[in-house]
């Protein structure tokens, strides 16, 4: 077993192959098939690509990541291989090409094992939404592993692979790292090239890692950032050495107040919190509570604007040209309609819908152009704060992994993204790190928030505060 | 329909034009921006509109948009943001067009036309903008099913769209025919409206002569060449006022236009419009232009067929018809330009381009850019005579030919090998004159007794003794004092 990057090097000084590496995860997937975290194992190119690797290595060729073992979420393009957003709507689908992100991680020689099971195109917070079922919590399998990608944090936590990549639009890598005790990082938008990523909400996703040790975050990010040119949105701003963590000095650190005395957010959360607090504020740290007073807004401005987007990025799932074609559809219109109807789940439905609704003629003005506008304040304000301070400190959620089947009101769900959706509408980086453990036995995260690009920043606070 | 009833009526015209732009690769990605590829050829994940892919900006269009923008006077926006149009169509592959809604690159400007009574007529343009074609679907080639061609679909287009200014379909025509031209000059778009790189569609209505409001408008698509467009319009506007006088209302409708039948044909109401949601395009970055960017685009522009038109008449002399037909392609105009580096003679040059060298250029149905005789040589042949060396009939008839086929010698060199130099000294043309007088006695004896028309004969059989050589003002006056003095 091999919690994390470092322990497969060891592995590998020992004398073990990349091969044996892959093969002992291939054992524990097998193992763990109950937990519904892969949907598909690649284990024949994965295994190939062990061999190759390994060949690598013996000549002292190999790249940065020989032996890491990697898992996709299923909304990531690799060339040759099925993606499906788990929607019934893509089945039989497979990729012409590879993202880019995901291509950084091949050239560096990651073995790719697999995609892993998520909310039906990114859209959920407890995994339930796949058409495939949904996720089991490895640490308690009658709860949720948070979502949309709950089989990456799962895959990661139950040591399914050394690592995975995950998505975030509205908290889906933060809120699932934070259910499932690992480490889940949503760089600035702008860091790592969408390229490849099958597009919930363009101006929200952001792809990003899922790791158990805070290095091996850094280390993924760190390939995986930086200018390409399929993707007219990536910054072309130069990749710092964020896995070279530096001490840091004494920080200015700002806490929101509406977070933190949230109503609804659990007494341990928020006991853990303090106790954070205390100790930075101990060891020198600057420690002020800001307030934020826009928290009411933040879910729905969330909700108008990403479904907006969603709703045009979803019509080229259509029945015509890949994907799901509705047998009993006579003609273009009725293709379109039950295709769409039979593809697409519940809730990609509802998200449709309501982003339809939100762009069409006499409503675009009070909702998309309004959304837009309270945007704007949330990021004007967040700038402010930075202007003040280095970091933002938050909880990552509410509260610890709920039961499978529990929040049946998508209303109650949408409140999921409460602290994470923040750092979306506003583009900031941030990460959940796995600091707290509740008396439930479930543990949760705390979120820290940086300055946009300022993801050093960011490893090296939370490096500082892992080991405080 | 019976002119005073037609008479009473006011066609009011706006068009909207499409023109496919000529870059190498698509507006959105790399793939090959080409006419004629074996449908599904130019694709790649990102034309195919798989999940995961982007936009990928082809500078390109936005120059070849300001370009054109400068072209017509107007203003290009320094800040401004692509929209997505949302529609569902089986050759749109994403589901919604790449486009520019509230904020087009270029707006305001204007077309001159030229009407027949010779008058000019200034059309506004609204906007223009940038946009990306869709794919194509075919119908006609499987019984059962429609089949998709998406080499088509991301090819960058600017959609031209001008203002109701227009009142005939031959002023359409016009308007046409002078954005065709404007385009080709730009090598921006080829205009060819056969092959759909250049499509228009047509917003007409008609009023009551004097009326202050607009009529009921229609829309009319599928024109593929500015004649049909200019049918279809006429088509149109007789049947909105055959409507109107029949006590009929007319609907807001999108029509087809039937070349073979030359009628139009409902095809959409107004009512069953998309509601097309259209919303800024989050894959794309805002773009910003500045001034600098907008002056080396200018500084790179080619002379435009107007401004050369007003140098040559206005400077050069030329007549409007001599202008217009050098400034009609811009293949001509460069050729003439050429021209002029070596030469001064402007109406000799002119006339040469439009006269024996068009005349080569129709036999063998060429461009100009397949002529094969370069301006300086032509210029050489324009000196030679302007020199006294050659008359003209003689370098049309004897030394061009011969240039033709003979690209490495000067016509100075030819007209020697060929032994064609005019003579124009007394000595030369007083021995074939003597030997004129000679050979025509009696016509020489009528001339003597008054039949003075004989002067012309006599020219003739003086320029056929010196095969064309004697220098024809000398040999007139010579031949005059001559049979004078006789």
């Amino acid at each position: 077993m091999y919690k994390s990057f470092a322990e497969v090097k060891t592995a590998l000084a020992s004398g073990s192959s990349v091969l044996e590496i892959v093969e002992s995860y291939l054992t524990k997937i097998n193992q763990h098939a109950h937990l519904n975290a892969y949907l598909e194992v690649f284990e024949q190119s994965a295994k190939e690509n062990a061999l190759r690797v390994d060949e690598k290595i013996k000549k002292g060729t190999a790249g940065r990541l020989a032996g890491m073992v990697i898992g996709l979420k299923d909304n990531l393009a690799y060339k040759n291989h099925k993606v499906s957003a788990a929607s019934k709507i893509l089945e039989g689908f497979e990729s012409i090409y590879t993202a880019t992100a995901v291509q950084r991680l091949i050239d560096e020689d990651a073995i790719i094992i697999g995609r892993l099971n998520c909310d039906e195109f990114a859209m959920g917070s407890s995994n339930e939404n796949s058409a495939f079922g949904p996720v089991k919590n490895h640490l308690n399998t009658n709860c949720v592993p948070g979502g949309s990608s709950g089989g990456s944090a799962v895959a990661t936590g139950a040591n399914l692979c050394t690592a995975s990549l995950g998505s975030d639009t509205g908290g889906s890598i933060r809120q699932p790292a934070s259910f499932t005790g690992t480490y889940g990082l949503k760089p600035t938008y702008g860091r790592i090239s969408r390229y490849g990523l099958i597009a919930y909400a363009s101006s929200f996703d952001q792809i990003g890692p899922i790791t158990n040790t805070l290095e091996d975050a850094a280390l993924l990010l760190e390939i995986m950032a930086g200018d390409d040119e399929y993707d007219a949105t990536v910054s072309s701003k130069k990749v710092a050495n964020y896995s070279a963590f530096d001490t840091v000095k004494p920080l200015r650190i700002a806490v929101i107040s509406e977070a933190l005395y949230a109503e609804g957010i659990d007494p341990e959360v928020s006991a853990k919190m303090e106790a954070v607090i205390a100790s930075l504020k101990k060891a020198g740290n600057t420690v002020e509570n800001v307030s934020f007073p826009y928290m009411d807004f933040i879910v729905p401005t969330y909700y108008v604007l990403s479904t907006a987007e969603a709703s045009s990025n979803l019509s080229r799932f259509d029945g015509v040209h890949f994907g799901h074609r509705s047998q009993n559809a006579q003609g273009v219109e009725a293709t379109y309609k039950k295709s769409r109807s039979e593809g697409f789940g519940p809730e990609v439905q509802r998200r449709i819908m309501a982003g339809t609704f939100v762009l069409s003629h006499g409503y675009y003005d009070a909702y998309y152009t309004k959304g837009q506008k309270v945007r704007r304040i949330l990021q004007n304000k967040t700038n402010a704060i930075f202007k003040q301070f280095d970091l933002i400190l938050l909880p990552t959620t509410p509260s610890t992994a709920f039961e499978l089947n529990a929040v049946k009101d998508p209303i109650n769900m949408y409140l999921q993204d409460i602290f994470t959706v923040h750092a979306n509408l506003t583009g900031n980086p941030a990460i959940s790190l796995p600091l707290g453990r509740h008396s439930n036995g479930m543990p949760f995260g705390v979120q820290v928030m940086a300055n946009h690009f300022d993801e050093k920043q960011l490893f090296n606070f939370s490096h500082y505060l892992e080991n405080l | 329909m019976k002119e005073e009833i037609r008479s009473k009526y006011e066609a009011v015209i706006g068009l909207e034009v499409h023109a496919q732009m000529l870059t190498k690769s698509k507006a959105y990605s790399n793939d090959v921006n080409e006419f004629g590829a074996h449908p599904n050829n130019n694709i790649s994940a990102i034309t195919l509109g798989h999940p995961g892919t982007l936009p990928k900006m082809n500078k390109k269009t936005i120059e070849y948009a300001i370009k054109l923008g400068l072209a017509l006077g107007c203003d290009i926006a320094r800040d401004q943001y692509f929209a997505r149009k949302n529609y569902f169509y089986p050759d749109l592959p994403k589901g919604y067009q790449i486009t520019q809604d509230k904020t087009p690159i270029c707006t305001g400007g204007f077309v001159h036309i030229k009407l027949e009574e010779g008058t000019e007529k200034t059309i506004g343009i609204t906007r223009i903008h940038m946009e990306e074609d869709a794919g194509k679907s075919i119908h006609d080639v499987d019984i059962y099913d429609t089949l998709v061609d998406l080499n088509r679909a991301g090819v960058p287009l600017l959609e031209i769209v001008s203002e109701p200014d227009l009142r005939s379909s031959q002023e359409a025509y016009y308007y046409l025919t002078e954005i065709r031209k404007l385009v080709r000059y730009l090598d921006i778009c080829d205009g060819n409206m056969e092959e759909g790189s250049m499509r228009c569609d047509a917003n007409i209505s008609v009023r009551l002569v004097g009326a202050p409001e607009f009529g009921t408008k229609v829309e009319v698509k599928n024109m593929n060449s500015i004649r049909n467009v200019q049918r279809a319009i006429e088509f149109e506007i007789i049947r909105q006022i055959e409507e109107l006088e029949n006590g009929g209302t007319l609907s807001q409708e999108t029509r087809s236009f039937d070349a073979l039948k030359g009628i139009t044909i409902s095809m959409r109401s107004k009512e069953a419009a998309n509601d097309y949601r259209y919303f800024p395009e989050p894959d794309l970055l805002p773009l910003v232009i500045d001034e600098g960017q907008i002056n080396a685009i200018h500084a790179e522009m080619p002379a435009l067929p107007r401004e050369l038109f007003l140098k040559y008449t206005k400077e050069y002399g030329l007549s409007e018809y001599d202008a217009y037909i050098l400034t009609d392609t811009k293949s001509i105009a460069n050729y003439y330009e050429t021209l002029l580096l070596h030469t001064k003679n402007y109406k000799s040059a002119a006339n040469w381009l439009m006269g024996d060298v068009k005349s080569y250029l129709n036999q063998y149905g060429v461009e100009i850019d397949a002529f094969p005789i370069p301006a300086d040589r032509m210029a050489e042949l324009i000196a030679l005579i302007d020199a006294g060396k050659v008359s003209t009939s003689i370098a049309s008839q004897k030394i061009f030919p011969e240039m033709l086929v003979n690209l490495t010698d000067a016509p100075l060199q030819i007209a020697e090998t060929l032994n064609l130099i005019q003579d124009s000294s007394e000595d030369g043309i007083s021995t074939f004159i003597q030997e004129v007088i000679a050979s025509n006695p009696s016509e020489i004896e009528r001339y003597k007794n008054g039949e003075k028309q004989l002067m012309g004969f006599l020219m003739g059989q003086l320029m056929k003794v010196s095969k064309g050589k004697a220098d024809p003002k000398v040999a007139n006056e010579l031949l005059r004092k001559s049979l004078e003095n006789l």
